[in-house]
């Protein structure tokens, strides 16, 4: 079986064309892929349709995020549940882009997001929830009463790559995330057709890892890059370490 | 603070708050929206003002506070060099593990939510409506949105408690017959706590569940947009 330990992350995402839609894991900083969105970024595919839970944030300094390839002129697309900042007077490095038309995106509810992408690796092509109906979102979609309740119909959402970080890996690809790393990794690594993955530990042999410890299987997971120390590879920050 | 938030911040107190020693200040408007949390309620918290609700003695009662990011159970922000920086909340701070702490990914987190699990979710908003509409994603004239998984717990929480200044920074009402601004779920809201007291939406107007110190029945119906009830 050929191996799914690349030597480099350039060597990982070399394949990716132009137009192809990618997840991008990571809620705050945990689980965030930003060595392969730099590698991405120095790749330059266009017209991408990015997913994520938010297009990345205003702190300095940047870090690799969404935002950093739309800077870039490589997406067409984004696909979130934050469009704009919380705070409705701060100014996203997105929001230009987006509030001049550069840049189109689709705004989803947190849940409806992980769950199109559940739904997508788990070969379901659509499903009904109770979120958004009745929002602005819905308008002129269509819903349906289940149980006296209205629901709104909602999409898979297949990808073609994500981008994920782990805590482990073994050579198969099985892998383990440490505390709020996981958030929407596992769901991205099942939508998508190539699951690369960005490994903070050693990769292991395969067999080392305890197989009832494993979070997504490799069945999911088709290539897997281990982060080099900083400053090679790019590591999380603490909070005052990254005002300096 | 991340961006990765469920529902806005209002950053300071707005220019119609009464004076020093009336009304209520974060603090305890959050602790009176803690006050109805019961024994063994799981509770999702929305950042700004409601994360204040953590702070609350609950004395020997057993809260659960649930994060969206697929955290169930969690303690207090750590202190700066003490973070675990695999470890964040909704509002992206490092906050601490229980002994009782689990993670589970974003799926399970959301069918935890969309299921109903959730006893009580406290978030901010711009605008309660009498009817118990809520909007806190979207403001005027603004292009897309924040919405995070502010639609999710709104609709799918067993309860929805709104936390929020009484009138804007220009002095109007935020308590409002219907809300001007996109909603982010209909009819879900029974608790709203402001800086002026605690009302709950009947339909038509706001009842009155308890006024601050100092705030008087006509000054509080005043400052709010919708029929204020005794």
């Amino acid at each position: 079986m050929r191996s799914k330990t690349f030597g480099s992350f350039a060597e990982a995402v070399a394949d990716i064309p132009d137009g192809a839609v990618i997840g991008i894991g990571g809620f705050a900083a945990p689980g965030t892929p930003y060595n392969l969105l730099k590698a991405l970024r120095e790749r330059g595919a266009k017209g991408l349709t990015c997913v994520g839970n938010t297009t990345g944030g205003a702190h300095q300094p940047r870090m690799p995020d969404i935002a950093s390839l739309v800077e870039n002129g490589q997406v067409r697309k984004v696909i979130a549940s934050f469009t704009a900042a919380t705070r409705p007077t701060d100014v996203l490095p997105f929001t230009k882009y987006y509030e001049s038309g550069e840049v189109e995106a689709e705004l989803v509810p947190q849940g409806t997001l992980a769950e199109r992408m559940r739904a997508a690796g788990a070969g379901i092509p659509a499903f009904y929830t109770p979120t958004a109906v009745g929002t602005e979102l819905a308008e002129g979609r269509e819903t349906r009463v289940f149980n006296g309740r209205e629901m709104l119909l909602e999409y898979a959402l297949p990808l073609d790559y994500a981008f994920v970080r782990a805590w482990r890996a073994d050579a198969s690809g099985n892998l383990v995330f440490r505390l709020t790393q996981r958030n929407f990794c596992p769901v991205m690594a099942m939508a998508a057709k190539v699951c690369i993955v960005e490994v903070e530990e050693d990769i292991l042999p395969a067999g080392a890892l305890d197989p009832d410890a494993v979070h997504t299987s490799g069945i999911f997971v088709q290539r897997m890059v281990k982060v080099p120390a900083a400053p090679e590879g790019i590591w999380a920050v603490r909070r005052e370490e990254r005002k300096k | 603070m991340s961006e990765n938030t469920s529902g806005p911040i209002h950053a300071s107190a707005p220019s119609g708050a009464p004076a020093t020693g009336r009304g209520w200040d974060r603090q305890q408007m959050a602790d009176r929206l803690s006050e109805k949390f019961q024994d063994g309620w799981l509770v999702n918290l929305g950042v700004g003002i409601p994360t204040l609700c953590s702070n609350t003695d609950i004395g020997d009662r057993e809260i659960t506070y649930h994060s969206e990011n697929g955290l169930i159970g969690y303690g207090p922000v750590l202190p700066a060099g003490q973070e675990d920086l695999h470890l964040v909340n909704a509002g992206g701070q490092n906050v601490s593990l229980k002994p009782d702490s689990v993670t589970v990914n974003h799926a399970d987190s959301f069918a935890i939510i969309r299921s109903g699990r959730i006893d009580v979710t406290v978030m901010g908003a711009y605008e309660v409506a009498a009817n118990g509409d809520f909007a806190n994603w979207k403001v005027a004239g603004q292009k897309g949105g924040g919405i995070g998984g502010a639609m999710d717990l709104a609709a799918c929480a067993k309860r929805v408690f709104i936390i929020l200044e009484h009138v804007t920074r220009k002095g109007a009402p935020r308590l409002v017959p219907s809300c001007a601004l996109p909603v982010t779920a209909r009819g879900v809201v029974t608790l709203v706590a402001t800086n002026y007291g605690l009302f709950a939406p009947t339909g038509t107007g706001f009842r009155v569940v308890e006024l601050a110190p100092g705030m008087s029945f006509e000054e509080v119906r005043a400052a709010t947009g919708a029929p204020l009830e005794g």
